[in-house]
């Protein structure tokens, strides 16, 4: 342990922090907490506190719906395809980075930054109407196509480090005892670059799970709403919300990403900040 | 975890030592045809509605050319009008009021939440530390309609708590009022972004020479220099990338306040750059008009991004 804390220090960190835990929590446990409440007991003048004789009627309201159905239907394919389709593109891209040196190669990763700080914000209007010229609006491909571009950057970005981590001479040696260079990569290389893909699929996989700002502007037909466009529409000022469903359905959006966040976090952080972090 | 951050962050630092590591021939066109799918889809997806989008801003393109009149060239026409629209301004101090108010107030509670989880108990520290990761890891849409239901007019738990503590808040309604607008979009912001500034700032916190710390202490040096001579040196680069990456995602916000617009806000009086632009454009069929609105705003981002793009590439130059 490093140098002793001084006790009133101790006591008001202790505080704070506990404090700061409450604060963070409370959104999420009011989530699964409402999500499990009866409508009378949301629609009352005193909070109920914990979902003692909750039940799950919320959520069958949430799967009574095609609404929903059709929405997880959009997000698992636009997700799906957005994972696979970034991962291929961004993998080939990283080994031609970190194995080889070209000329442009400078040029590339400077660009790849520039790119990752460009607001979706300021480009979506084109990025519509290009959409609308090709016919894809409206279609998991229109969308996947803008969310691919979206991730390669920081994909690429993240498993250049994984690919340049795996010494060249493992390959070579490979390569010396009979393996062509084909082979060496898939045998050798491939198999210790499984985590670095597991990582950024996971990010591909939080980011397109959870994306609205393009899905809001590419998928204009209630049919092919994806889960945040499904869940944000529940929230209408001419309905009488029904808080009880749209905590039920945040909390079903929200698991898969939770379980899968915990997963890679270390690395997202690692990602935007290792310039600044020097090894 | 914070071993498992430095890690990586070495690994993409270090790469492969120029000459120990032998490359494979130069000059062969095998990297070019690597590259040539991601470049294809950033070129498609990016490139081509970048420039489409200069093109669009100084066009005349409303809504009669929805109706398939050609749209007209009309050089900086759209800027001029836009310069001379006080809306615009209006709007853009507003992002950029939003954009100052939530990163400061981010970096001072991430960064104050960093120096004091190191006096922490460990099981406090383990407590903030899981409290964060999950307020983290909520989908942004998901935590809107969390914190919509708690600052909910009839039955939200704020005002419940607000009535409570003997203040008139019964069926206050937040939304309403653009400075409460705000009010309510800044805690979501802060409250979503303070854990990513919390960890990165603990995390470099963990590689502060422990020994220069005490030696400062034996030379007598009290709490405020201590951390003016010492600590701040030492995280200084992770503050000033963190704090540039900040202001950069807070220019950009749109979920949040599209959503609370949804939600009951009045529009015109709560739009910053991301939301004015879709309203212009999508909303309204004003293409070449929230085009200009949107070059603008890559603009301002791209002054921005100059030092982050920067210090990310100190790294690169010493490969």
């Amino acid at each position: 342990m490093s140098r002793p804390t001084r006790p009133a220090l101790r006591a008001t960190a202790n505080t704070l922090g506990v404090l700061a835990f409450l604060l963070s929590v409370f959104p999420v446990y009011w989530m699964v907490n409402s999500s499990f409440l009866a409508r009378n007991e949301i629609r009352s003048p005193t909070p109920t506190w914990v979902p003692f004789g909750g039940d799950l009627d919320n959520y069958r309201t949430v799967f009574a719906t095609d609404q929903f159905l059709d929405a997880l239907q959009v997000s698992l394919m636009v997700t799906g395809l957005t994972i696979v389709v970034a991962l291929l593109f961004a993998f080939v891209a990283a080994v031609a980075v970190s194995r080889f040196r070209f000329r442009g190669r400078l040029t590339f990763i400077v660009t790849l930054l520039v790119i990752q700080m460009i607001p979706v914000e300021g480009l979506f209007i084109s990025q519509y109407k290009m959409l609308k010229a090709m016919d894809l609006l409206n279609t998991v491909v229109g969308l996947t196509l803008v969310y691919v571009a979206g991730v390669l950057p920081f994909t690429i970005w993240t498993l250049r480090g994984f690919v340049a981590g795996v010494p060249y001479e493992l390959e070579e040696a490979a390569m010396m005892d009979g393996c062509s260079r084909v082979q060496a990569f898939f045998r050798v290389t491939l198999p210790l670059l499984a985590p670095g893909l597991v990582a950024t699929g996971v990010f591909g996989f939080i980011q397109a799970w959870n994306e609205f700002t393009l899905a809001l502007v590419v998928m204009t037909r209630e049919d092919q709403r994806t889960l945040p466009l499904w869940l944000s529409t529940f929230t209408d000022v001419n309905r009488g919300t029904d808080w009880g469903g749209i905590m039920a359905g945040s909390t079903l959006i929200a698991i898969p990403v939770i379980v899968f966040f915990l997963v890679v976090q270390g690395r997202m952080v690692s990602g935007l900040t290792s310039g600044a972090v020097k090894g | 975890m914070t071993d498992m951050l430095s890690h990586t962050a070495r690994d993409t630092s270090r790469g492969p030592v120029p000459g120990t590591a032998p490359r494979p021939r130069r000059g062969t066109p095998l990297p070019y045809a690597l590259l040539v799918p991601a470049v294809l889809a950033l070129a498609v997806a990016l490139g081509y509605p970048l420039v489409r989008q200069v093109v669009l801003s100084m066009q005349d393109f409303g809504l009669a050319q929805q109706f398939g009149r050609p749209p007209e060239f009309v050089g900086a026409e759209n800027y001029r009008q836009l310069v001379a629209d006080g809306y615009l301004w209006r709007v853009t101090l507003r992002s950029i009021a939003f954009c100052l108010v939530n990163a400061v107030l981010t970096m001072a509670i991430g960064v104050g939440l960093a120096l004091l989880m190191r006096h922490m108990s460990r099981g406090v520290r383990l407590l903030v530390q899981t409290g964060l990761l999950l307020a983290w890891a909520m989908p942004v849409v998901a935590s809107l309609t969390v914190w919509q239901w708690l600052f909910d007019t009839q039955y939200g738990v704020v005002n419940y708590v607000l009535t409570g503590l003997g203040l008139d808040y019964e069926g206050h309604g937040w939304l309403l009022r653009p400075l409460s607008f705000f009010f309510v979009a800044t805690v979501i912001v802060v409250w979503m972004s303070v854990p990513f500034v919390a960890f990165t700032v603990y995390a470099a916190l963990t590689q502060l020479p422990e020994e220069l710390v005490e030696a400062a202490e034996i030379d007598g040096a009290g709490a405020t220099s201590r951390f003016r001579h010492v600590v701040l040196p030492t995280i200084r680069p992770v503050l000033l990338v963190v704090g540039l990456l900040q202001v950069i995602w807070d220019l950009r916000v749109f979920t949040q306040i599209y959503i609370l617009q949804e939600a009951g806000g009045s529009a015109r009086d709560t739009n910053l750059l991301g939301t004015y632009i879709y309203r212009l454009g999508i909303g309204g069929g004003e293409f070449g008009m929230s085009a200009a609105v949107a070059i603008f705003m890559l603009a301002l981002t791209v002054v921005l991004t100059a030092p982050y793009v920067r210090a990310m590439l100190r790294q690169e130059g010493e490969t």
